[in-house]
């Protein structure tokens, strides 16, 4: 797989209404999430983490600055482009009626199949080996609906990995999961990042899993956004920005009382 | 994993056997249909005038060529037609509630219809006294389509479908307002004519207008084809469909017009005919326990048709006297046949 770079250049961020008034919520940044690399964006609630992470993944379109991938501008990329190269799981809960766990994983492989969506060989395939990648192989035929939080965002992760694609994004992929989940789905992202080449960005709450494991953060705070591996940004103190005007304060990477 | 898609192989021959039987049920139905009546015709007398004509009698040739035949194939084309549009609305507006009149296509279509029947009578304008059904027809066409035009407008301007469902249900609300309001004021006769419409009706229509039903139907159904695919990923969302490389509007349109067609030309032949549309869906994931369309979509042309014929046999069965307004069979036989599916289902399922 050829090596895959995000580049984000004088991006802000920021929606504009119907009378085209348009609000910046965040201004313009510059950073890069490298090829295979696991990249944990953090921020507190509402600074802008799922509309950067929406974005990047051409669910809205870019309020000012640019997005290169591999170089190239996302700005004409179409939706089956997008789709070729990004895959994207977002915090919404899916509970459909009697939609079972295969067919779900299979909604991945939209690009690959024919008019009806026909699966091949090769296809289920692909959709058994994810599924037991994620460790939910004795799901396959379960139904959606009757499964709990974390096995459904493992499958979640499975329908994202079919799709194939050398770049993932996922909006708080641990949200609503017990610690021992959240770790374990942690290390399943950074294992594909390692095994399969992936470029990973994940947005958290978690500060522990992403100083523990990420390869580099994104902290939005302050109106600022701070690049850097993990114990760059402790060095430099960024994430005091973060907790500035609240009760806490971070302290050889931990968080504690002031 | 060997005996999980053992599993699935085991499913597939449940389906087939499902769908086998369906479809002798709707062969069933649709000659019981026929051969049940105020004056009896066998089966016999049937294949006799599709294919010898010359050795039945012209009286009973009529009655099928011109009046049981036509009914028939209007139940199985509305069975059909209804219960795609219900399943693709509950899948793009991911509601269970969602029907195919949701977008107000039959609002429009009424309002049509209620313009030429009511109309005429409030504005004096003098009609034939005989009001032929393919004028009604028209009316609620043209009302059908131009809704159809709003809502492709609607769908292209709009982002967020549930802004389209809140527009659909808005305009629904006005038309039927300017619809009560031309009943205010309206002549008694044409009342009721515009009434007996809202019943819907079978009957009406003669074997010519049949064909454009079969034609609009089919070509409702071959772009139903085309949005297989999308209606599945569109379970998860708009968000979702976007990120596998669905563009969600050209969906949409294609969506919203084939729901359109299929409605609207129910609406304009038959009158607003309800419930099929929001309950055969149900029903259809009940059977397969499916939510994938590639096998919804033929198990709701299947049930459709068995449902609507099943009705149409109810509403002309000797003894009335009468052949009662085809909604109001639906709504009495169809109720409690799809109460009892639900309650034995919960049983099963929990």
């Amino acid at each position: 797989m050829n090596p895959y770079t995000v580049k984000i250049e004088n991006l802000s961020l920021g929606y504009g209404n119907a009378k085209n008034v348009k609000h910046k919520i965040f201004p313009a940044f510059s950073v890069t999430a490298d090829n295979a690399q696991f990249t944990a964006l953090v921020g507190r609630n509402g600074v802008g983490k799922s509309t950067l992470l929406r974005t990047l993944a051409g669910l809205q379109n870019i309020f000012s600055g640019n997005i290169y991938i591999n170089g190239k501008s996302t700005l004409t990329l179409s939706r089956k482009n997008y789709a070729d190269l990004i895959s994207f799981v977002s915090t919404e809960m899916i509970r459909v009626m009697h939609l079972k766990v295969f067919d779900l994983v299979a909604m991945g492989r939209y690009t690959y199949t024919n008019l009806f969506g026909n699966l091949s060989t090769n296809d289920e395939k692909i959709i058994v080996d994810s599924l037991k990648m994620v460790g939910m192989s004795d799901f396959i035929w379960r139904n959606v609906s009757e499964l709990s939080d974390g096995e459904r965002q493992r499958i979640m992760i499975a329908r994202a990995l079919v799709q194939d694609t050398p770049i993932m994004i996922l909006d708080e992929p641990t949200a609503f999961l017990d610690i021992p989940n959240k770790y374990e789905i942690i290390l399943l992202l950074k294992n594909l990042t390692r095994q399969k080449s992936k470029t990973i960005i994940f947005s958290t709450h978690d500060l522990n899993i992403a100083l523990q494991l990420a390869d580099k953060i994104w902290l939005m705070a302050n109106r600022k956004m701070h690049e850097g591996t993990p114990s760059q940004l402790i060095r430099t103190k960024a994430f005091d920005e973060m907790f500035a005007d609240t009760v806490l304060k971070m302290e050889n990477g931990e968080v504690k009382f002031k | 994993m060997q005996a999980n898609f053992y599993y699935m192989a085991n499913d597939r021959t449940r389906r087939k056997f499902y769908f086998g039987a369906l479809s002798l049920t709707a062969i069933l139905l649709f000659l019981l249909d026929i051969v049940l009546g105020s004056i009896s015709i066998s089966i016999e007398e049937i294949f006799n005038v599709l294919f010898a004509d010359d050795k039945v009698e012209p009286h009973i040739s009529n009655i099928i060529i011109n009046f049981r035949l036509p009914r028939a194939c209007a139940a199985l084309l509305v069975g059909v037609a209804l219960s795609v549009s219900g399943l693709q609305m509950q899948t793009i507006f991911r509601n269970p509630l969602a029907d195919p009149y949701i977008l107000g296509v039959s609002s429009g279509a009424s309002l049509g219809v209620a313009l030429f029947l009511l109309g005429s009578s409030v504005f004096t304008v003098i009609l034939p006294t005989l009001v032929s059904n393919f004028c009604i027809a028209s009316a609620a066409f043209i009302g059908a389509a131009l809704t159809l035009f709003l809502i492709l407008l609607v769908s292209v301007r709009i982002r967020d479908i549930m802004t389209v469902l809140i527009f659909g249900i808005m305009f629904s609300g006005a038309t039927t307002a300017i619809v009560g309001l031309l009943q205010y004021m309206s002549s008694e006769s044409a009342l009721k004519t515009f009434v007996v419409w809202t019943l819907g009706n079978l009957g009406n229509s003669t074997f010519d207008e049949i064909k454009i039903m079969f034609a609009v139907t089919l070509i409702g159904l071959t772009t139903v084809i085309f949005s297989i695919k999308k209606l599945n990923v569109l379970l998860l969302g708009d968000v979702y469909a976007q990120t596998v490389g669905v563009n969600v509007k050209r969906a949409r349109i294609l969506i919203f017009a084939s729901t359109s067609l299929l409605t609207g030309q129910v609406v304009a032949f038959c009158g607003p005919i309800g419930f099929i549309g929001i309950a055969v869906p149900h029903i259809a994931r009940m059977f397969f326990r499916r939510a994938d369309h590639r096998i919804l979509i033929p198990a709701c042309i299947l049930i459709g048709a068995n449902i609507m014929l099943f009705c149409d046999i109810v509403s002309q069965l000797p003894g009335y006297g009468m052949i009662l307004p085809i909604n109001i069979v639906v709504a009495f036989v169809g109720i409690p046949v799809i109460i009892r599916i639900i309650l034995s289902n919960k049983k099963i399922v929990s």
